[in-house]
């Protein structure tokens, strides 16, 4: 069976799903595998959640777009209320219930529960939720190895903030250790 | 097909939208002048080539509108030089007369159509309702474009290095056809340098200074007796030819009972649906036109010939199913199934039509 993964993050616009989603499709390249990224686009980014879908797979991908995805990222409420009822049976969902009511989880589907925003504040910046949640997800579906995700960072964060890649690997570690 | 390696031997990947990977092959491939007037969902393109045109030595140029740019692709072309312009539907509806005249002249000019919705201003979405624009002829005339379909970031770069190629070989103008998935998504992208370009390859028909030679006119008017039907036969003769670049991507045809023909984005949408049924035991295929001008209907044809049959899926409300039809007339038909542009496509939503066209014998 080929190795397929593709999941659908989202959030407010400036949580940093879409740097999370290139993150993780820039691990899935490092790691020798087929990606694709695509943005939500259009006048949706103005309202409500901004959202990316990412493919990961080591054979060739058709479709970008997903309408029921295998797995999900989700940062606050409205996304859950928008794409839980999309999430495949069986799929695993990353809630970060620092923001998301958990309870509202299905049963039909795995869900993983990281309170993200409060992780990130303990690690000095809530700003790195994202990150985070990230590490929960590679947790808990094993797409690519927290290290590559890692050693990514720096084709997502400028050079001028270099100096802040230390601690998002920090904050990837966290997440990662608390799906465990 | 000559690849950057990395120390360890595998070929080095950059991660970049379609519409970046649309300008890296364009800067791979030699051009070396690009116009454009700005409009969604191609902005990528003009914005990366402002800067990494004049790095390379290149000119850049924002026009006053798409009718201006058209005329300074078309200029450049005269006088031999590897040219681009890229825009998107309303922006191309704009070029037409432009393009008419390159291709009546015999300029070769690269054009890239990132396709949005239509008809009007339409909106920003995905589209393939410039289908008939690019392939029948948007102008005035009876000619036609190469026209090059990518469906992948990595056929964005190859298929403008290509575009080049086939434009100064025909003396034609090329477009490339994508749309605002191909255009707007990220995908690893192996750049490779094509082959110096030849600084003769325009030497024998360009302008440039007729110092110590016969002046040369490139022109669209043929008044004196006669002369309009001889270019016409002559371009005629030329459009022929270009069938032997058709090309197609073929995907699980050989066992398949129905072949779906899908295109450019819709075409990897498609192959994800395929994929879903063939679990499922449904013997469907997929043939992929890569070129939409010369169409690969020899293809589909003795497709038809060994019995299959055949579902057209596009993004629009039925254009290339016409070729598709005409390639297979005599021996089977096409359903359609046409996505309505403003809608977002996904795989899902042909599962049920591949399904009712595998139904219907």
């Amino acid at each position: 069976m080929a190795l397929y993964q593709d999941v659908i993050m989202a959030g407010f616009g400036g949580q940093g799903v879409m740097l999370i989603g290139n993150l993780l499709a820039y691990a899935g390249m490092n790691a020798g595998l087929n990606v694709t990224y695509i943005p939500v686009y259009g006048p949706e980014m103005r309202g409500g959640t901004a959202n990316c879908t990412v493919v990961v797979s080591d054979e060739d991908i058709g479709s970008p777009i997903i309408q029921r995805p295998r797995s999900l990222i989700v940062m606050n409420q409205p996304s859950l209320d928008k794409f839980q009822p999309r999430l495949e049976d069986g799929g695993v969902q990353v809630l970060n219930t620092s923001l998301v009511d958990a309870s509202q989880a299905e049963a039909r589907v795995r869900t993983v529960c990281v309170p993200a925003n409060d992780i990130a504040d303990k690690l000095g910046n809530t700003k790195m939720a994202n990150m985070v949640a990230l590490g929960a997800y590679v947790r808990a579906t094993g797409v690519v190895d927290l290290d590559v995700v890692k050693k990514s960072l720096g084709s997502v964060i400028s050079a001028h903030y270099s100096h802040l890649i230390p601690k998002n690997a920090d904050a990837l570690q966290a997440g990662f250790d608390h799906a465990g | 097909m000559p690849h950057n390696t990395t120390d360890t031997g595998t070929p080095e990947r950059i991660f970049i939208k379609g519409n970046e990977a649309i300008a890296h092959g364009a800067l791979a491939a030699g051009c070396r002048c690009y116009f454009g007037y700005p409009i969604t969902p191609q902005n990528d393109i003009p914005e990366m080539m402002s800067y990494a045109l004049p790095d390379a030595g290149g000119e850049f140029v924002q026009a006053e509108s798409e009718v201006a740019s058209a005329n300074m692709l078309l200029g450049a072309a005269a006088a031999g030089i590897r040219a681009l312009t890229s825009s998107s539907s309303p922006g191309i509806s704009l070029m037409q007369e432009a393009i008419s005249y390159m291709a009546g002249s015999e300029l070769p000019g690269v054009i890239v159509n990132m396709n949005r919705g239509g008809p009007g201003l339409g909106d920003i979405g995905p589209s393939q309702g410039d289908y008939f624009q690019s392939v029948k002829g948007g102008g005035h005339g009876d000619y036609k474009l190469l026209v090059l379909a990518p469906a992948t970031c990595q056929e964005c770069y190859d298929m403008m290095v290509q575009a080049f190629d086939l434009a100064f070989k025909y003396r034609n103008p090329v477009m490339v056809l994508g749309d605002a998935i191909v255009g707007q998504m990220k995908e690893p992208v192996t750049p490779w340098k094509p082959a110096a370009v030849a600084g003769t390859e325009a030497a024998d028909w360009r302008l440039e200074g007729a110092k110590g030679r016969k002046p040369r006119l490139l022109k669209s008017l043929f008044l004196e007796d006669g002369a309009l039907a001889g270019q016409n036969r002559h371009l005629q003769a030329k459009y022929a030819a270009m069938q032997a670049e058709a090309r197609a991507e073929s995907f699980l045809t050989d066992d398949a009972e129905l072949i779906v023909v899908a295109y450019g984005s819709i075409g990897r949408i498609a192959k994800s649906a395929i994929r879903k049924l063939r679990a499922q035991g449904h013997k469907v295929g997929l043939v992929r036109p890569q070129t939409l001008f010369p169409f690969p209907g020899p293809l589909l044809r003795g497709l038809a010939e060994q019995g299959k049959r055949f579902l057209t899926i596009e993004h629009n409300c039925g254009q290339m199913v016409e070729d598709v039809r005409l390639s297979i007339r005599g021996i089977v038909d096409s359903a359609f199934y046409g996505h309505m542009p403003g809608e977002m496509p996904g795989s899902d939503d042909f599962l049920a039509p591949i399904l009712d066209a595998m139904g219907g014998k």
